[in-house]
């Protein structure tokens, strides 16, 4: 269970060897990327700057990732959001979860997903076309976090 | 009782104010009667804090809704719905 706010960017593939080599009950790894996109809202982003909570962010992850334990068996989880100003096609955020079986992996990934996005203290500011602006949050994120609690 | 504020993004811009301690008076002690408090600082903090804008709130580090408690020490922050990921 790690969580990781950095400006640097990452490794997939070094990130989900770590994970993957590190138990050999290990038999499913689900992963999720998220990117910086060149459109929202119909305007062109030249580039997106994230800020956060520093403190807040990283015990809000860590408490998503172990309700994400307590709900399924997973072995591990790595987040890793980046901060600061990216651009399109940059990553922003990876989820790694190590399993014995997929189904657990699956979920749990999409589990810290849907959360992250309602939960974690992060915003996002957009340079696009028309100028500068803060990203409004979205409902369907708010309805996709609902749903586990269904 | 002295607390610490802490604004972020779009609010922090708003306010111009990323940090601050106060000493609040002894009946303000939720999150609704510090908005309102807030509010009578001037046109933009009541534009911000008077209901119309969604604001949401943490007491050191938890999100918490508007009849949460406040205690000396706490840290309070202000911030709008979050758009990580």
């Amino acid at each position: 269970m790690t969580v990781r706010i950095q400006i640097e960017d990452f490794d997939v593939g070094l990130e989900l060897n770590k994970m993957r080599l590190a138990n050999p009950s290990i038999g499913a790894v689900a992963s999720f990327i998220g990117q910086v996109r060149d459109i929202n809202d119909n305007d062109m982003v030249s580039t997106l700057t994230l800020e956060h909570y520093a403190g807040m962010t990283e015990k809000s992850l860590v408490t998503i990732e172990a309700e994400a334990k307590n709900r399924w068996q997973i072995i591990d989880s790595l987040i890793i959001h980046r901060i600061g100003t990216l651009q399109p096609l940059d990553q922003i955020v990876f989820v790694g979860v190590t399993s014995s079986h997929r189904g657990d992996a699956f979920k749990a990934c999409e589990f810290i997903m849907d959360f992250l996005k309602t939960q974690a203290p992060f915003w996002k500011k957009e340079m696009t076309n028309a100028g500068e602006r803060w990203v409004e949050a979205k409902l369907a994120d708010d309805d996709a976090t609902a749903r586990w609690n269904k | 009782m002295n607390i610490k504020i802490l604004y972020f993004a779009r609010i922090k811009e708003a306010v111009n104010y990323s940090t601050e301690e106060i000493e609040l008076p002894s009946n303000i002690s939720t999150i609704t009667a510090l908005k309102n408090y807030l509010s009578l600082r001037g046109d933009n903090w009541a534009n911000l804090f008077s209901g119309k804008q969604v604001i949401r709130a943490a007491i050191n580090h938890e999100l918490v809704d508007n009849l949460a408690t406040i205690k000396a020490g706490d840290e309070v922050a202000f911030f709008p719905p979050v758009t990580g990921g």
